[in-house]
């Protein structure tokens, strides 16, 4: 029987070897790397500078640099404003695919197109229908009344396109998951709302929603994740501009390491971005308790 | 009476949400083929007089071929890569008893779900020091470390939802637990690896941060980054672009309008049973 068990923690090494290999060589030991580099000046524009060790210097100037204070907030902003208006629609489209009516299949592959085309595409498509002052967003406006708007240049509302793009391609995953969450509540758990008296209304909040709960808090943290490292779509639809208006945290630390070169800078900067992914990833394992599909079982 | 009117909303609604997914898609579809003198026009719902100029120019001015094909064997091969490596490391975790399986488990959920940009600067500095800046490996190794987490994550639902019985009757018959694996497994859970590898292809394909990084050229830029990056003489050649979104958008219109199904499924299963 021991030998068995050993043979078996062998072959289980030989499998899982590889893998976790890749995996350790290029995600685990870079960031251990990275808060190396971080407590370094290194600057590839000035290598005769060489890479001399500066202690804390980098988070010290992170913290006193109001540019990486306003690129958290506008990823915060952009994250909390997201998720909220993704969760929203998304159990409104999770319903409405939830019932039986002709056409739902295309619904559904509709609502996974957008999903799976890239980001810099939806991005660029959005960026399409907010450009110049005949854009249909514009024609939109004119018909409400309103004047037409240099969206992309103006530092409010040029988050308009950014968020809506992101809405519209997401929402759609959101929805997806709900949706399947939807599928595994029992018909007669409405029957039984019904039974009671409870009209579509109550049973939607006594029903549907508690048991729904689950699914909407996987998909919340999900998304959360997601949209906290929103690079793609503010890259191509504003560059962060005007100005640095609409500058997300991760377009900040792309700038200062690939084109500014300021690696110990920019590692600094990764450095404090992980730790708030981490923890939010560490919080999103935990809700779930690190069970895949079927583990249940 | 009220039955109607709520059944005619949630129809007015279905259609309102309906119209708002694909109408973006078809503006865009349409402007592709609108000549660049009449794209700022205003917007227009078929298209006045089409035109297949922007998709030509696309294809003869620009060699839009290049990052399709870098695209291609990126994403194809970082998705070989992580549906065969980590179709072993999740049977090893779904099946096989041994220490820290569940730390694994998370850890792989963890590194998933990481900030990718926090990984940019060590990426870089090693693909530097290798000399693989602007090279295909340069950029399948990057890829594996979102690709082969959810490859491995998704693969270990699949594995622990087939019935242990039917790899236990290859055992009595003598099977090596690997050969059981091999011979029972693999082909049973053959439409889950198509799935998977779906998946990650997808993934693959629309990644933009790595391949903005780790490029520094044409030569290896892919899809997006190609994408993202035009330019024209003296204004943005927005035709091209339109008719470029299309042809990126493509192949992946194609594989969900296939595989609808399996890929929702992929998508949800993880994150509703989990």
């Amino acid at each position: 029987m021991r030998q068995a068990a050993r043979s078996e923690v062998r072959l289980a090494a030989l499998l899982v070897g590889p893998a976790l290999a890749c995996v350790l060589a290029l995600a685990v030991l870079p960031i251990a790397w990275t808060v190396w580099e971080s407590l370094h000046r290194h600057d590839l524009r000035l290598p005769w500078l060489g890479r001399p060790f500066v202690g804390l210097a980098n988070y010290g100037e992170a913290l006193g640099d109001p540019r990486f204070w306003s690129a958290l907030a506008h990823t915060l902003f952009f994250t909390a404003t997201s998720v909220a208006l993704e969760l929203g629609l998304g159990l409104a489209l999770a319903l409405a695919l939830h019932r039986r009516f002709r056409g739902r299949d295309a619904l559904r592959t509709l609502a996974v197109l957008p999903w799976a085309i890239p980001t810099v595409v939806a991005a660029l498509l959005w960026r399409f229908l907010f450009e110049g002052p005949a854009s249909p967003a514009n024609a939109v406006l004119l018909r409400l009344g309103g004047e037409p708007l240099a969206w992309l240049a103006h530092p409010i509302w040029a988050w308009v396109p950014i968020l809506a793009a992101d809405v519209w391609k997401t929402t759609p995953f959101v929805a997806l998951l709900l949706l399947a969450g939807l599928q595994g509540i029992g018909d007669e758990l409405y029957e039984a709302a019904r039974v009671d008296g409870a009209g579509p209304w109550r049973s939607f909040c006594h029903v549907t929603l508690p048991l729904l709960r689950p699914v909407l808090l996987v998909a919340l943290v999900f998304r959360f994740l997601d949209a906290f490292r929103v690079f793609d779509l503010v890259y191509v639809l504003t560059g962060g501009g005007p100005g640095t208006a609409t500058e997300p945290l991760a377009l900040y630390i792309f700038g200062a390491l690939l084109q500014k070169l300021r690696f110990g800078y920019g590692a600094a900067l990764s450095v404090i971005a992980f730790g708030v992914g981490f923890a939010l990833a560490l919080l999103y394992v935990r809700l779930l308790g690190a069970r895949p599909a079927g583990a249940q079982r | 009476m009220r039955r109607g009117a709520g059944r005619a909303a949630a129809a007015a609604g279905t259609a309102l949400l309906a119209a708002g997914l694909a109408l973006p898609l078809y503006l865009v579809l349409v402007a592709s083929v609108t000549p660049e003198a009449d794209l700022f026009e205003g917007m227009a719902w078929l298209p006045p007089d089409p035109t297949a100029e922007h998709y030509r120019a696309l294809f003869t001015e620009r060699d839009f071929w290049l990052p399709l094909r870098n695209s291609l064997v990126v994403a194809a091969a970082t998705t070989l890569l992580c549906v065969g490596l980590g179709a072993a490391c999740a049977w090893a975790l779904a099946r096989l008893r041994f220490r820290g399986r569940g730390l694994l488990l998370a850890g792989l959920l963890v590194v998933g779900l990481f900030p990718q940009i926090s990984l940019v600067a060590p990426l870089y500095l090693l693909l530097r020091a290798l000399g693989w800046i602007d090279s295909y490996p340069g950029l399948v190794l990057p890829y594996l470390t979102f690709a082969m987490p959810l490859a491995v994550w998704l693969l270990v639902g699949v594995f622990r939802e087939l019935p242990l019985e039917l790899e236990e009757a290859a055992w009595i018959d003598g099977a090596s637990r690997l050969r059981a694996f091999r011979e029972v497994v693999l082909p049973l859970a053959a439409p889950a690896l198509a799935s998977t590898a779906i998946l990650t292809f997808l993934y693959c394909w629309n990644e933009f941060l790595f391949a903005l990084s780790f490029t520094l050229g044409p030569e290896r830029q892919t899809v997006p980054v190609a994408v993202a990056l035009f330019r024209g003489e003296y204004r943005i050649p927005w035709g091209q672009i339109l008719a470029a979104s299309v042809v990126a958008t493509a192949p992946v219109a194609v594989l969900v309008l296939a595989f609808q199904r399996r890929i929702v499924r992929g998508l949800t299963t993880g994150a509703v049973k989990g």
